[in-house]
């Protein structure tokens, strides 16, 4: 199989202490990425654009909110927007929703990493990383039963163990990595075509 | 299109068939989450037993679209729409001797007080009527009846001032318990009436238009079509009012539209 049908697009979760580790994964990936990186931080929802000014700031390929109906590329990291929830459409555009929170969030992790799960199905792969409540398990869990790969932080390593942990206990984890192996598989996930 | 995308798509087929709710045009992820939690909070294992229990049964069919459709908001949210509204619209209107404002996809009724608070404290709302619609029967009740959950008038007064508001927020309504009334006076010139903006037609002509947050729920063929609806329902250099994310990209009356605020997607129709 070739690799570009192994893979077709990465989804990240994350809520407290989640900006060193995007930046930490994202700032390696250069601009001609062959995936798309979709990513829910729990974030305040006054702050319009700033999160994605301050990882454009250290990274080389695109960053950018992602915007109602807007057509998902490679080589793009898309950021889910402040007080909505991110989904994915099987003609592989995004849909916002006004639904209620999720695990007291909006945009919920679980709400991205379900839909994704639904396209994408085994070829995607989940990563949920520090936080501190219970959202992503559920999503994880649907990326699993989907035939997806999940991969979960070492809550040691992790700047807040609870939600990396909570999803370990509920068997949702694949693999337990630390950021500098979760950097490396980003990576080698795929040869690059250079 | 995979097995279970199909049994989905049949499921709203059927729905449309016999009962003539259609959500076949609304974005398909979101409508499955919903239809999934439905499911899965009354323990029905497949999209096809699913079918079968709401074709039989009219009560649950009920409750199944009361689910699918409702929308959750807040007063004054996205406070910098309201305070443009104030600055850029509120003062145009003024020159109509009677304003007609339709709020489409009013929720449970949120916006609707806000927007009464706004014309009251421009000394309009007295002169204007306000259509309230909704597609869901149980939100529309609760957004006559105008109580909300005390809990949230923290954030909501926190909204109103930042939108620009004139006076206490809390002289808008009477707590009670864990329960707040919004003031009578509100509501005198406020109709709130069901609207199905998938399949009904324009009922008026409005200088105001306001639907936020809803044609993210749309697909892009039915996004053009409630455009189109709103157009059809808008006098001669009419407003609208749209939501923070949501465009008048998808629409093919979109060089029909003006910006008044760019950012806060208020429109003015100027053809």
């Amino acid at each position: 199989m070739k690799a570009d049908e192994m893979h077709k697009a990465i989804v990240i979760g994350t809520s407290a202490g989640g900006l060193y580790a995007l930046s930490f994964l994202l700032e390696v990936l250069p601009p001609d990425y062959p995936l798309p990186v979709i990513v829910v931080q729990h974030r305040y929802k006054d702050q319009k654009e700033l999160l994605e000014q301050v990882l454009q700031n250290k990274c080389a390929i695109k960053i950018k909110q992602a915007d109602e109906k807007e057509k998902i590329e490679n080589g793009i990291v898309y950021i889910a927007p402040p007080d909505y929830h991110l989904l994915i459409e099987y003609d592989l555009t995004f849909s916002l929703s006004n639904d209620a929170v999720v695990s007291y969030s909006r945009p919920s992790i679980d709400v991205l990493f379900e839909s994704a799960a639904l396209v994408f199905g085994r070829q995607l792969t989940g990563i949920l990383l520090t936080g501190a409540n219970r959202d992503g398990t559920d999503g994880l869990l649907a990326i699993k039963k989907y035939g997806g790969v999940t991969i979960v932080q070492s809550p040691a390593e992790a700047q807040f163990s609870y939600m990396p942990q909570w999803a370990i206990d509920k068997g949702a984890a694949k693999f337990v990595l630390t950021l500098a192996e979760i950097q490396k598989i980003f990576l080698d996930i795929i040869p690059f075509k250079k | 299109m995979g097995p279970e995308q199909k049994e989905f798509a049949e499921l709203l087929e059927s729905i449309r068939f016999i009962y003539g709710y259609d959500f076949t045009d609304y974005a398909e992820a979101s409508v499955k989450r919903r239809v999934n939690n439905f499911m899965s909070n009354r323990k029905i294992p497949a999209i096809d037993v699913l079918g079968k229990m709401i074709l039989k049964d009219e009560k649950l069919f009920e409750e199944f679209v009361q689910e699918l459709s409702v929308t959750v908001t807040e007063m004054f949210r996205d406070p910098l729409f309201y305070k443009s509204l104030r600055s850029n619209v509120l003062k145009r209107l003024a020159t109509y001797p009677f304003i007609k404002v339709w709020i489409a996809g009013c929720a449970t009724g949120e916006e609707v007080y806000s927007i009464a608070i706004l014309l009251k404290e421009e000394g309009l709302l007295s002169r204007a009527l306000i259509y309230a619609t909704d597609i869901n029967q149980k939100s529309l009740q609760i957004a006559k009846e105008g109580v909300y959950p005390l809990e949230h008038m923290k954030q909501y007064t926190s909204n109103y001032q930042k939108s620009g508001g004139k006076n206490a927020f809390s002289e808008y309504y009477k707590a009670k318990y864990d329960s707040v009334l919004f003031d009578k006076s509100l509501r005198q010139n406020i109709v709130f009436a069901p609207h199905n903006l998938a399949v009904d037609k324009s009922f008026n002509e409005f200088q105001l238009v306001i639907c936020r947050n809803v044609l993210i729920y749309f697909n892009q063929k039915l996004q053009n079509n409630v455009i189109n609806l709103f157009h059809e329902s808008l006098c001669p250099f009419g407003f609208l009012g749209i939501g923070n994310k949501e465009s008048l990209l998808f629409s093919d009356k979109k060089d029909h539209f003006e910006d008044v605020d760019r950012k806060e997607k208020i429109f003015i129709k100027n053809k």
